[in-house]
């Protein structure tokens, strides 16, 4: 717009006679011009936005630690064990016949996020119940895995910040959290070893 | 900028008239807390904590900075760096108790600051402006604090960042890879905490830069004052310095009491002890709360206990959790009515008392844990505190009959006014 005003001013070219249209509302090519190189500038500068928020998301060594192996074969029916994967924990469950009996004999609908036991287990190996230990509400580390802990009302796992309560599939039965704790990715790599990711 | 009989900065020594060519400074700081900014004359001592905010500011931007030079920001050392201040650096510990107390002290005076302005209606026209800038210093605020206390990388920590980034988690779609990018991980982790440490350092500076903002647009109408009747004349003013330099250097000296009593007598009585706990990812402190600052709007966050309609609890309760602040933005145009100061609207007193009351009670609920008699009061304090805000200020506004207001601010303090006609 400052070199229009200048061209103006000085009175011996009009923006009509300039680009010979002969209009005096068209379009001029330094219109164009202006355009393409302010828009040619505009996509630049976003483009440098790219790397400036993708340096933000986790990096090649944060994503390279999102496997683990667990040796099963010291955990009796009825414990639990917690590791890591992904820096956070996992909860590795040896349910009893009494555990399991009790996950299928709640009907599926009356659930909040409605998954059966067999749904959350391998096929063979339903006694396994394997689950993040981090709480769907916001997070936290449920109690329930370690020895001694509180199991909440339906004998799996209770979250101490907001009361979220979980049954023996680690489903949620009460309380704030909107979805059964996450079965992360795993598979039995012998009849002892489980990898996880 | 100001008012027609302002003082005018008249440099006598050679030196500072030609500083005044080149760049008037001196100027720009007479104009705005010298003789050159004229104050109504009856501000009470609840126009002390603007002032006192900005000193908070530079207290911990000073104590901040030097307190960067000893921290590390790794999640294999942060927690025993701050150990190392606490117990080797020189006056370390000194340092970190005024950085950690004088982060309650901001928020007990911006929350003084806030309420003087609800009370006083501050926010109404022709200042909307500087309440809506202030309404982003706070929230600038709010995230400063959560990233500062993330860093000493104990319990309360790591789970506080856990807790917070999770609200994130509650946006559909996006909400999951979003956590993930905000912490550059799975969990809070060495990136997060570099990034805290990074974002904790900038933000106080934008916030300074906001605060320049928010005084310029103040001195564009001029401070409001407890009658919100206009200043009208000379005579309805004084000027800032030296009448309110004084005053609130009495306001300064009285804060600084309070705040060296809590730096060394009461330094940990706000913080909590799990977080002299370095960060476990795999064990949850029992009872997880924010610093008392977040609790009235952590109880709002946990009101919501069922889904309603197609909208998950979770989302519901972050959602609530932010509105209670963004309706703030609101404010200028809920309240309706023409008459600003509380003192002159009988039935509006007694509700901004209430909510007084609603955030205390709220903010009782957010620090207790989570059982079912503190959900259910804070379910009914959060439904009030939204009640206040979007049905009863303008329904007030419009049914109230206010009292008659003073015909100017001399008037108000003298009980006649030469200046003006006399009442007929």
């Amino acid at each position: 717009m400052a070199d229009e005003a200048i061209v103006n001013a000085s009175g011996t070219d009009s923006p009509a006679v300039h680009d010979g249209a002969g209009v005096d509302e068209g379009v001029r090519r330094r219109d164009f011009i202006n355009i393409a190189a302010v828009s040619f500038a505009g996509v630049g500068g976003l483009a440098v936005l790219v790397p400036l928020v993708s340096q933000m998301a986790p990096s090649a060594d944060v994503l390279a630690e999102s496997s683990t192996e667990i040796d099963i074969s010291q955990i009796a029916p009825g414990q639990a064990i917690k590791a890591v994967f992904r820096k956070q924990p996992v909860f590795v469950r040896n349910l009893t016949p009494v555990e399991i009996g009790e996950a299928d004999k709640v009907p599926t609908s009356s659930l909040r996020d409605p998954q059966t036991l067999e749904e959350r287990t391998k096929a063979g190996k339903k006694n396994w119940l394997i689950t993040m230990g981090v709480c769907t509400h916001l997070g936290c580390v449920p109690l329930g895995a370690g020895e001694g802990e509180v199991k909440g009302e339906f004998g799996g796992y209770f979250c101490p910040c907001h009361g979220s309560v979980y049954d023996t599939a680690a489903r949620i039965r009460k309380g704030p959290a909107p979805k059964n704790l996450e079965v992360p990715p795993y598979e039995f790599t012998s009849d002892t070893v489980v990898k996880i990711g | 900028m100001s008012f027609p009989w302002a003082k005018e900065y008249k440099p006598s020594h050679p030196l500072m008239q030609w500083l005044d060519e080149k760049l008037p400074l001196p100027r720009f700081v007479y104009n705005a807390v010298g003789a050159g900014y004229p104050v109504p004359r009856n501000l009470n001592y609840f126009w002390n904590f603007g002032i006192l905010a900005g000193v908070c500011l530079m207290l911990q931007i000073v104590t901040g900075v030097v307190l960067a030079m000893h921290y590390a920001a790794n999640s294999g050392v942060a927690f025993d760096s701050v150990e190392h201040i606490m117990r080797d650096v020189n006056w370390g510990w000194m340092l970190r108790y005024a950085h950690a107390n004088g982060a309650s002290a901001f928020f007990v005076v911006v929350y003084i600051h806030i309420f003087r302005g609800f009370f006083f209606s501050s926010y109404k026209a022709p200042r909307e402006m500087i309440w809506l800038l202030g309404v982003t210093i706070f929230l600038l605020m709010m995230a400063t604090a959560f990233m500062g206390y993330v860093l000493p990388w104990g319990q309360m920590s790591f789970w506080g960042a856990k807790v917070i980034t999770g609200l994130f988690s509650a946006i559909p779609v996006v909400g999951e890879p979003l956590q993930q990018w905000l912490l550059g991980g799975f969990a809070p982790d060495n990136a997060a905490l570099n990034r805290f440490f990074s974002l904790h350092f900038l933000l106080p500076f934008v916030i300074l830069g906001v605060v320049i903002l928010h005084i310029w647009a103040l001195h564009i109408p001029g401070s409001s004052n407890p009658t919100g009747v206009e200043v009208k004349t000379e005579s309805d003013t004084v000027p800032f310095h030296p009448y309110y330099t004084a005053k609130d250097g009495f306001g300064l000296g009285v804060f600084a009491i309070l705040y060296c009593t809590m730096l060394f007598f009461l330094p940990n009585a706000l913080g909590h002890p799990d977080n002299y706990i370095q960060a476990n990812p795999l064990s949850t402190p029992a009872h997880i709360v924010p610093e008392w600052y977040f609790w009235p709007f952590y109880a709002i966050l946990r009101a919501f206990t069922a889904d309603f309609l197609f909208i998950p609890a979770k989302l519901m309760g972050v959602l609530a959790m932010f509105s209670a602040i963004l309706v703030w933005f609101f404010l200028p145009w809920l309240d309706t009515s023409p008459v600003r100061s509380g003192h002159y609207r009988p039935l509006f007193r007694k509700f901004f008392y209430l909510l007084v009351i609603d955030v205390l009670v709220l903010g009782y609920c957010g620090g207790s844990p989570a059982e079912t008699k503190y959900v259910l009061i804070s379910q009914i304090a959060a439904t009030y505190y939204f009640l206040h805000f979007l049905v009863i200020l303008p329904i007030v506004a419009s049914i109230e009959k206010p009292a008659p207001l003073p015909f100017s601010i001399t008037e108000a303090v003298l009980g006649k006014d030469d200046q003006t006609a006399p009442a007929a």
